[in-house]
């Protein structure tokens, strides 16, 4: 299984390469509190300001597990269809940095929480691939250090130290970066569905090491490199395809990989060396004494279990069996719960193929467009939905539906006009009475006598008339009625 | 096992304690004294005993998920060697 496709492969001077990767995502469980303390852990406070004494690591504090955090960790392997393991334990992860004041990170080494679970990656092209999961296990967060702020000192914020974060360990099952950036889109969509991590990537809750390595197809696996912390989908694509190409390029010149650490710098989309970290690899990890393992009974994990939503993937096959929609409109559709809840309620009970492609081009264009999000839409759902009625019942055309669409996006929702109201206000109802639409069409041919000789001759000119006729009405005839009148007129056979 | 010279002085550089090059060996011979020790323990056979991690059976204890701490960035930063603006200030460390 997992074997590369061929266009997966990059060449080199000595044949084709694959590229083996594996990803280790450290995702923020969303909490009030601290993993081990009563701390905040809202984004962006004052310095220091959200540390306790604990999280500062001063002498005789105890950490005490936020029970909330547990239950995250557990929801999120549920939802990863993972072995959720009802007896784990906390190590301690030994190193020395400054914004670490314990001197060792609080993590789970040999006893995860969570062990073997699944994802489904959904790749451009509508198909899909299981990228599996090695285990999931709870760790704090280090605090933040600033180095711009002055010429010899560095300094340091925790009040990020101490705060739950959730490590997902994947197999090394992915072979391009296109599948390691559709498996972070996947992984991010379903905490986001399950509420255990907001997934904002630009304030740091979910951020990515990636593995990477290269070997000839059919080779054992070659030796890894580890791009620590990378912050968005894209940086992670940029990275994978530098890393893969440094690694090539070492050994067809005789090389080898030495297995290291190494940072991606986005401003010129490379990789570089960690070389001060080498020494730290060494963490001694021990049982944390202060700490007794993590227990709870099957009772705990099947009350979550029971409180779980539907997920992407059931969500996508119900919009493909309920609603008709293609895998790639599903896909679209489902990739943000908020979106699926939107398209939900402006398909039920009417043309939901049309719904879809309304979200889907006109909504997400212009939400793109205007910086919002969909919960801030300035249409309605249940506007939309109208929209897609007086469509659907001939009672605008295609042209004035995008029209009346975008007079609703201008308004916002505060206006919340009914598309019915501005339809009428403005009447611009789709005009089917064949004898206005014969008015029309007889008005332009006894306009443009010559260019009637001209379509006699070249049947082809017939959408200009066509145009010329919808422009007259304002956008309202009915082509098709349109076009059927110019032709009959013209004396051009369908 | 035994610790040479070279463990003694790579442990102490993890632990972040100076130790100075006349200590390093009676050290040694510390912490072999110590691994001996352990090396009798493991002379018990243990396959199948889980490990005891408390004297009375009890749970770990769980807190709310509340936040009841926090906001004093002044005893926080009090001890500290430096501060300023309300960080701690270290020796720069860039990566």
């Amino acid at each position: 299984m997992n074997e590369a496709t061929n266009d997966n492969l990059i060449s080199g001077a000595t044949g084709d390469w694959e590229v083996v990767l594996g990803l280790e995502v450290h995702a923020q469980v969303l909490s009030e509190a601290k993993l081990f303390s009563g701390a905040a852990t809202e984004y962006g406070a004052e310095p220091n300001t959200q540390v306790s004494l604990v999280d500062a690591a001063m002498p005789g504090m105890l950490p005490v597990i936020n029970w909330k955090c547990v239950e995250q960790a557990v929801r999120t392997g549920l939802g990863l269809k993972a072995q959720i393991n009802n007896y784990s334990v906390f190590d301690r992860k030994n190193y020395f940095y400054p914004d670490l004041p314990q001197g060792y990170q609080i993590s789970q080494f040999l006893q995860p929480v969570v062990g073997e679970g699944e994802i489904i990656i959904d790749l451009d092209d509508g198909s899909t691939k299981i990228v599996g999961i090695e285990r999931l296990h709870l760790e704090q967060d280090a605090g933040k250090s600033v180095h711009d702020q002055h010429p010899d000192l560095s300094f340091v914020d925790l009040n990020r130290s101490g705060v739950a974060l959730m490590e997902i360990v994947s197999r090394p099952d992915m072979r391009s970066s296109a599948e390691a950036q559709a498996y972070v889109k996947k992984l991010r969509a379903i905490l986001r569905y399950l509420g255990t991590c907001d997934g904002n990537m630009e304030q740091g809750s979910m951020r990515a090491d990636v593995n990477v390595s290269v070997r000839k197809q059919g080779d054992p696996l070659g030796t890894r490199c580890e791009i620590k912390n990378v912050n968005s989908i894209r940086f992670i694509g940029q990275a994978i395809e530098h890393e893969a190409r440094r690694q090539i390029a070492i050994i067809e010149d005789g090389g080898s990989i030495a297995q290291e650490t190494r940072l991606f710098d986005p401003k010129n989309g490379e990789t570089r060396s960690m070389r001060s970290k080498e020494e730290a690899h060494d963490y001694r990890y021990f049982p944390d004494p202060d700490l007794l393992p993590l227990t709870f009974s099957q009772d705990f994990v099947d009350e979550i279990a029971a409180s779980l939503p539907e997920l992407p993937d059931t969500k996508k096959a119900r919009f493909i069996s309920d609603y008709g929609l293609s895998a790639y409109d599903a896909g679209i559709l489902v990739a943000e719960a908020e979106s699926a809840a939107y398209f939900e309620e402006a398909a039920t009970g009417r043309d939901a193929k049309t719904v879809a492609n309304m979200v889907i081009g006109s909504l997400f264009a212009g939400l793109n467009k205007a910086g919002l999000n969909i919960i801030n839409s300035p249409v309605t759902p249940e506007n939309l939905g109208v929209l897609v009625d007086l469509l659907s019942d001939d009672t605008i055309s295609s042209r004035i539906a995008k029209d009346v669409f975008e007079m609703m996006f201008e308004d916002g929702p505060d206006q919340g006009k009914s598309p019915s109201v501005i339809v009428e206000e403005k009447s611009l109802k789709q005009v089917t009475d064949t004898g206005a639409i014969e008015a029309a069409v007889d008005e332009v041919l006894s306009a443009n006598p010559e260019k009637v000789a001209q379509a006699k001759e070249k049947p082809k000119m017939a959408g200009w008339f066509v145009g010329q006729v919808m422009q007259s009405t304002g956008g309202k005839a009915n082509p098709q009625s349109v076009n059927k009148l110019v032709l009959q007129k013209l004396g051009i056979e369908e | 096992m035994s610790v040479d010279d070279k463990t003694v002085h790579r442990i102490a550089r993890l632990a972040r304690i100076a130790v100075p090059k006349e200590e390093i060996s009676s050290l040694g011979t510390e912490l072999n004294a110590i691994l001996g020790f352990i090396e009798q323990l493991s002379e018990v056979n243990t396959d199948d005993i889980l490990p005891m991690t408390a004297v009375v059976e009890t749970e770990i204890k769980r807190r709310e998920d509340a936040v009841t701490d926090g906001g004093y960035v002044e005893d926080i930063t009090a001890n500290a060697p430096a501060s300023d603006d309300d960080y701690f200030a270290v020796p720069k460390v860039v990566e």
